[in-house]
Parts: structure tokens; sequence; C-alpha cells
């Protein structure tokens, strides 16, 4: 089996927060190499207290279990994963689940902090405001669309 | 015990105590999306904690897990500040430490990330943008109790003062992180430290606590009466059913 089909069906493992993301959209798999007859493939957390990383872990371990392959999964820190790993197509897919996909810049600065505004995942509106910097997991933040007036998550930028 | 073993111990129980105390805020915060933030906020720290401690644990040799070191050793053992374990107080207690010690962790990590440990520097460039929020977080609210209205902006100011003796022991330099070359020197950190938090200080109409006297112990063990119900409650279960899983 080539490393190619093996990173494709290990990256079909869902994120167990944010289903509609594969490990491949998101970013958070990293590779796969052979060490003899083993083969090891990485993963790296999208933040340090990540608590999904040990199902997700446990699910490419089944996965190469079920493809009869011998092998092991290591989480490596370096480098640290960022929002800009994510596909364009993990982008869209967001968006369509109703969180709207990170921006281009992390909206934290000096003192006084600037918010970039962000469009409505459901109505597209442009007026929103960020309620909190931390949302329903880590790698979120909560916002309110005016407009619509619905709430709606951020992946924040990292 | 190696230096690297001890500075990792250092790093690692000071995550994780902070962690502790942020924890402690869960759905006992002034609303709930701050609830959800310090919850956010104690879960990077509790992840830096188990990597550093993680690491500590491979460095020493011994066999011991992250969770060995967290929950098997004594209040002795422990070689975190004693600005973490200072119980959560006030509300605005809390967000005086949090800007104390995420603007501290933050310039910390900054200069570790590019060390030449392999490990810390991965652990360090991963913390240093979760910690970016933190010291984003605890400013907004400092910010916004100092300059709200009286009875806020008193509080803010108490602990401010409450938590300024603890500072220094931050910055505190050994022979230690002298001689280990990988170890960032604590003390080469204060100034800019100390500019960033009076800048913050300033404009939150508060001011900066003037204490001359400060505390220090923690990074040999010696820590403040608190830690030991701190302890109790941490480890608690794991010394009732030492290796149960679930």
């Amino acid at each position: 089996m080539t490393d190619t089909a093996i990173l494709e069906a290990v990256g079909e493992v869902a994120d167990p927060e944010v289903p509609v993301l594969t490990i491949a959209d998101l970013g958070v798999l990293r590779g796969v190499r052979h060490e003899g007859d083993e083969v090891v493939v990485t993963i790296t957390p999208t933040y340090s207290g990540c608590p999904a990383m040990d199902l997700i872990k446990h699910e490419v371990e089944l996965t190469l279990r079920a493809l009869q392959l011998n092998g092991r999964v290591e989480t490596v820190l370096s480098p640290a994963w960022t929002t800009d790993w994510m596909s364009d197509e993990g982008k869209a897919k967001l968006t369509e689940y109703g969180i709207a996909p990170p921006t281009g810049r992390r909206a934290v600065g000096g003192p006084v902090s600037l918010s970039l505004t962000l469009r409505c995942p459901q109505c597209g509106s442009p007026d929103t405001t960020e309620l909190s910097r931390f949302g329903s997991t880590s790698c979120k933040s909560l916002w309110r669309c005016n407009s619509c007036r619905e709430p709606f998550d951020h992946f924040k930028a990292i | 015990m190696s230096d690297l073993f001890v500075y990792g111990l250092r790093l690692g129980d000071d995550a994780l105590i902070a962690a502790q105390r942020t924890a402690e805020w869960i759905a006992a915060a002034p609303q709930l999306e701050e609830d959800v933030a310090l919850g956010n906020i104690g879960l990077d720290q509790l992840g830096q904690a188990r990597s550093l401690l993680q690491y500590a644990g491979t460095v020493e040799g011994a066999g011991r897990s992250e969770d060995d070191l967290a929950y098997f050793r004594d209040e002795r053992d422990f070689l975190n500040v004693q600005l973490c374990e200072l119980p959560t107080g006030d509300f605005a207690h809390s967000i005086a430490r949090l800007l104390f010690f995420a603007t501290y962790q933050h310039l910390l990590y900054e200069e570790l990330r590019g060390c030449a440990d392999e490990t810390l520097a991965g652990v360090a460039g991963k913390a240093v943008k979760e910690v970016a929020y933190h010291v984003d977080h605890a400013t907004q609210w400092v910010l916004r109790l100092g300059d709200g209205t009286e009875e806020s902006h008193r509080r803010m100011q108490a602990g401010l003062d409450a938590m300024w003796p603890y500072t220094a022991e931050l910055f505190a330099s050994d022979d230690l992180v002298k001689r280990l070359d990988v170890a960032v020197d604590p003390s080469t950190l204060e100034e800019e430290w100390l500019s960033r938090v009076t800048q913050v200080i300033d404009e939150s109409t508060c001011e900066r606590p003037t204490s001359s006297y400060q505390h220090s112990g923690g990074r040999e063990g010696r820590h403040t009466e608190h830690f030991g119900f701190l302890l109790a409650e941490l480890q608690h279960v794991a010394r009732s059913h030492p290796g149960a899983s679930w």
C-alpha cells in the first residue's frame, strides 16, 4: 500500500468535536513514515490541551488495523499547528455547517485589541459582534449576528 | 536530579497548578461566557503541563509518567511559584493573577521556543500562541473592571495589590538556570514584563502596586498554607484508587 493511499484512508477520520471536518481537512494529520515493517502515522493537536486527541489517535489506529497494517500513531508538537493548514475544502465545509472559518489574521494585539468583523455563516451579514474570545471548544470563539440574531461559532485563527 | 528534570518540573508545575486554580472558576464565574473562557484557558494550561511533565518524566528516566508526577508527589516536591497556588479569591484577584502570569508565560515561551532542546522548543512554540489569548483576555478584564464603576475599580485595585507581592518570584534567577544552557534565565524577562503590565494597569486607571515585600520559596518546594488543600483536591481520586482508569 502506498503512503498516499494510507494518508487518504486515515485522513478520513473525523474530528469528534467538529464532525464535519476530517483530520486531513484540519491539518491535524501530519504524515506517514515506515520504521522497519511498522507504519508510523504522525498527528499534531490543534491546542495543547485538546481533549479530542486520544479519540483521534484511537480512530487512526483502528483504521490502520482495518487496512491490516502493523502501525502506530505518534503525536508531535512541532511545527505548531496553525489554522493556515486548514484546507479550502475544510473551510467551505465549516461555513456550510454554521461555523465561520478562520480568517487570515489573529485578532489579538496590544492592550486594546482590535476585533475584525466576520460574516454570519447563516445569513451572510457582516454585521456581527464577538461575544467571547472563547467558545464551546478551545479552537473556537463565540459570535452573534446582529441581522438574523443567531449566535454562531468562529474557528479562531491561531 | 538532573538540571533539565528540575527545569521541566518548574515549568510544568507552574502550568499544572495554574490550571487547577483557573478551573475552579468553571460554573462559578460572573457570567456563562466567562465559565467557558476560563475553562478553555485552564485547558490550555493543563495541556502545557502534561507535555512538560511527560518530558520531565522521560528526562528523569525512572519510569514516572505525567500522572505519577502530578498525582503522587507531595507538597514539598512541587516547584511551582506561589503566585499560581494562591486561592482564587475575588474574581478580580484571579484576573490580576492571570494578567501577571500569562504575560510572564508569554515572554518565557517566546524565548524558549528558540532554545536548543527540541521538546521544550516545541511545547513553547505551541503554547505561546495560546497564551497570547490569555494575556488578551486578562487585559480586557483589567481595563473593564479598573475603568468601570467605583466598586469594580476598588476591587480590581485590591486584586492587583494582593497578587503583586508574589510576582518577583517569577523572575528569580538561580544557579540552575544559569548552568542549564537550554533554560531561559527569567531575570532577563522582568523589564519587558514590567513595561507590559504597567501599560495595562495605567490604562485601566488603577495604580501599579508599590509593595516592596516579595514572597519566595516555591522553587525550593516551600509553599503557602493553601497549597496542601489544593493538592488534596487535585490528587484525592488518583490516590484513593491508584492505577484506576476510566
